[in-house]
């Protein structure tokens, strides 16, 4: 059984929604509705991922012979440093709070907008600026520091554009603190009547949680981004060892933003996760509060462990000890998640439908870059693959793997409430398999690299590991192509799209209560919540 | 929340408080009490940011949510401090393995 | 009551939630300012354990008679402000605008005062990266103490400006008659803010000046 419906008689023109209320240039860039404030988001965010792809394509490419293809070892340098900045701090950390948590958080609590639209609005000026910052240091001559920027390098011996870069991600940061602030202000003091706590979709708790790292995160890494631009315009020696300054105090401060960033990148995945399987398997979550507390487990635990970055820095081995066990305990909350996914899928009634293809993806693509964390996380094995392909490739599970399918999926399944459009879904489901197939071959073979001792941000390798490296940038090719596919059917359907109904998943939801696409205000009554989330109506077959 | 009245004589009594503990931190500055000094300065001026934080910002009669707030960010600064410290205050404890001493001395710390 | 209708933004549904989203937004935010100077103070309390004897010797240096007269200068001008809160509770237009332009006078005195020091450590040859050539034997490491000097003064006295500027935008508002005892959440969230600056301040004083006694 399908659970897509599609009208048959599409609603009249005349229904006054988000997008045809007001028309022209200005209705967009001085908009404070939360739903095209999401939009501008999707459309920049898209402009980011792809540079950053084209970098990493660049990359491949260079990487298809042992001695480099395309460019100088000083250029290759330049190009991991765009590509990580680009995509962590402008694809990775937005994408899903900015564009599906913007567009859904009051839609989901029943809000007619944010606590303070007027801060959504300045926080996507912010990200763009920051972004054009960026921009100008790349293409005024590119950044060599890799996105980690650590000192005493950057703040004092690299010759490139570090205070440019620097300055962009300083002040794309500000936007993240927007956006936490504003999204913990709305779920505390928004909630519609009868929506408590634990009636809340899951994606509202993995928002929340979210936010949380946001707010308390980031300003550290703000600080941290000032301390370097001091250091390198007045070498005031905070962090060169020639001055008495310590570079590892650099580390340790970079990474309790920078560890905790890479859950702000997956926990909302999270939450899309939680959303689509349940939705295509037709049940109520697994261990709903075990779920929810998961999200706000990971969000403490994430600040805990950020030294496991820095076992060969020179940081204390003690220190190492401690970091290292803390690290496990990450795996806790995460794996109770992937078990309550699993357990909710278990005797549902799945459809498979392209949002769910996704989803499934990320459970095994996030499942494997999760363990080979714990591989990392243990001090002695460490030692051996640091700053190896096993490192990349292990991040990338977790983020290309996990967080960019759980995005892609999340796109897939509220693409009818943005659009107010269906996408032929035979070429979706085409799409997310490509994704599929051509990440694996990707990054699958620098796990093996990376065992056999490749080291990570080398323009050159030895012969003998070109194989695995002609597979993997054939792996690319494929990504890279599995990626245009959908951006090409998503503008298509726009104008061509079938018109979608209020609900076609038939999924449970506030956000499906309401026409697609939504009116200005979100509904035309504030709904009173009576029932728990998920409340799929249970099948005789699975009673039995 | 929003619209507890605190009295000026209420007002007034912090603000002389805090000005008789901003004397009193300033006197002991000039006595050398070793490390007593750090812990007293500090006693006192957390003292003083709570009268602050208490009758002038008025959480003492705001609800839950600020000192939930409140509470967490001063949880992860301390998390901050504690853990980076946890590296500062043991690197000396390593002892470099065997041959390596020479590489180890000839660095800062 | 249609006054209050039209200051309730759309999105909310009556004026008590968007007072209560207000100051929950703004205790948020200063959660996120704590973090920021969280991260100087990390930087201090690493170095300050480094190099104990360098930071004892920089903190001698500086003048501790101006820092507690600006320390309490810093809590009146806290005093004005959360009497300017009490003003605006009441309804008492001329007292709030009275109250806030003192604690704008005391704020000013303060970055005033903070100049002269800065004036002082520039003629003294106390600045690091720009003239770091203090008198007599110093202990090595000294321009680290002076390094953290500046910058956590200089951040302190940035979040100053911007809570002047704050004020200014609340003392034109109160001007045109914006406030009334019901609704008055913008000048108790900038008064939240002030306070915090405060706070800030009372603990650079004694982390800053009273290293070890002299």
């Amino acid at each position: 059984m399908s659970s897509l419906t599609v009208d048959e008689a599409p609603q009249a023109a005349s229904h006054v929604h988000y997008l045809n209320v007001k028309f022209g240039v200005k209705s967009w860039l001085f908009t404070t509705d939360h739903k095209r404030i999401a939009l501008l988001y999707l459309a920049s965010i898209t402009f980011f991922f792809f540079v950053g792809g084209a970098a990493a394509v660049l990359m491949r490419l260079h990487l298809l012979t042992p001695g480099g293809l395309l460019v100088e070892p000083a250029t290759y340098n330049k190009l991991f440093t765009v590509h990580g900045i680009l995509m962590v701090f402008f694809f990775l950390i937005p994408a899903i709070p900015a564009v599906l948590g913007n567009f859904l958080v009051p839609m989901m609590i029943g809000a007619r907008d944010l606590a303070f639209p007027k801060l959504n609005l300045l926080s996507w000026y912010v990200y763009i600026l920051g972004g054009l910052f960026t921009l100008y240091a790349v293409v005024a001559g590119g950044v060599d520091t890799g996105w980690t920027f650590y000192t005493p390098y950057s703040s004092t011996y690299s010759n490139s554009h570090v205070i440019a870069a620097a300055l962009g991600i300083f002040i794309t940061g500000f936007s993240s603190i927007l956006t936490g602030l504003n999204f913990i202000v709305t779920i505390h003091k928004m909630r519609a009547p009868g929506l408590t706590w634990f009636r809340l979709p899951l994606f509202i708790w993995a928002i929340y949680a979210t936010s949380i790292i946001f707010i308390l995160g980031t300003p550290v890494l703000a600080i941290t981004i000032v301390l370097v631009a001091l250091e390198r315009l007045f070498h005031i020696g905070v962090f060169d060892p020639a001055l008495g300054g310590d570079p590892i105090l650099f580390q340790h401060m970079f990474w309790f933003y920078s560890h905790p960033a890479v859950y702000i990148m997956i926990l909302p995945g999270m939450g899309v996760e939680s959303e689509l399987i349940t939705c295509f398997s037709r049940k109520k979550i697994f261990g709903y509060k075990f779920v929810a507390m998961s999200s706000l487990g990971i969000a403490l635990l994430g600040f805990l462990v950020w030294g496991h970055h820095m076992f060969v820095s020179g940081q204390s081995m003690y220190a190492g000890m401690v970091f290292s066990i803390l690290s496990y305990l990450v795996a806790v909350p995460s794996a109770v998640k992937v078990f309550n996914w699993t357990a909710t899928l278990y005797k549902g009634s799945i459809s498979y439908d392209a949002p769910m293809l996704y989803a499934l993806g990320f459970i095994g693509l996030f499942t494997m870059g999760g363990v080979t964390g714990m591989f990392l996380a243990s001090l002695g094995v460490n030692v051996h693959v640091h700053d190896t392909y096993f490192v990349i490739a292990h991040f990338h599970y977790i983020m290309v793997g996990g967080m960019v399918m759980a995005y892609l999926g999340g796109i897939h399944f509220w693409w009818p409430k943005i659009s107010g459009r269906m996408y032929p879904q035979g070429w979706a489901r085409f799409a997310a398999l490509v994704i599929f197939v051509g990440f694996n071959l990707t990054f699958f073979p620098q796990y093996i690299l990376g065992f056999l001792g490749m080291p990570r941000r080398y323009a050159v390798y030895p012969a003998e590991f070109q194989v695995l490296n002609v597979m993997s940038s054939a792996g690319a090719s494929i990504l890279g192509v599995g990626y245009l596919i959908p951006l090409i059917y998503f503008i298509w359907s726009m104008r061509y799209g079938p018109v979608a109904s209020a609900n076609p998943w038939n999924a449970k939801g506030l956000e499906w209560q309401t026409p697609s696409p939504p009116p200005t205000e979100n509904f035309e009554e504030i709904p009173v919540v009576t029932e728990e989330a998920y409340d799929y109506p249970v099948r005789e077959a699975q009673v039995a | 929340m929003a619209g507890h009245i605190v009295s000026i004589k209420l007002y007034a009594l912090i603000f002389i408080t805090l000005l008789v503990m901003t004397g009193v931190t300033t006197a002991v500055g000039y006595v050398d009490l070793g490390r007593w000094n750090i812990i007293i300065a500090l006693a006192i001026a957390i003292f003083k940011a709570s009268l602050v934080i208490l009758f002038f910002m008025h959480m003492k009669y705001a609800g839950k949510l600020p000192r939930l707030v409140f509470a967490s960010t001063l949880l992860w600064l301390a998390i901050l401090i504690t853990l980076t410290m946890s590296d500062v205050l043991t690197r000396s404890w390593d002892h470099p393995p065997q041959g390596w001493q020479s590489l180890s001395t000839s660095g800062q710390r | 009551m249609p006054e209050e209708l039209a200051a309730t933004a759309h999105q909310f549904e009556d004026l008590a939630q968007q007072h209560e989203a207000d100051e929950l937004g703004m205790w948020v935010f200063l959660g996120t300012e704590v973090m920021f100077f969280g991260g100087l103070f990390l930087g201090y309390t690493v170095y300050r354990h480094v190099y104990f004897g360098a930071f004892e010797a920089g903190s001698h240096l500086l003048d501790l008679l101006l820092g507690a007269v600006n320390t309490s200068v810093l809590i009146a001008s806290s005093f004005t402000m959360a009497l300017s809160v009490y003003a605006a509770q009441k309804g008492r237009k001329k007292t709030l605008i009275t109250c806030l332009i003192l604690t704008m006078i005391l704020g000013s005195v303060f970055l005033g005062i903070k100049g002269v020091e800065y004036g002082q450590k520039f003629h003294h040859h106390l600045v690091p990266g720009y003239d770091f050539n203090p008198e007599g034997n110093f202990p090595a490491h000294m321009s680290l103490y002076f390094s953290f000097y500046f910058i956590m003064t200089g951040m302190h006295a940035l979040h100053m400006i911007v809570g002047e500027g704050l004020l200014l935008v609340v003392l034109i508002l109160a001007a045109k008659n914006r406030f009334t005892a019901a609704h008055h959440a913008t000048v108790e969230v900038v008064g939240i803010y002030w306070h915090f600056v405060d706070i800030i301040w009372i603990f650079l004083f004694p982390l800053l000046y009273l290293i070890g006694g002299r």
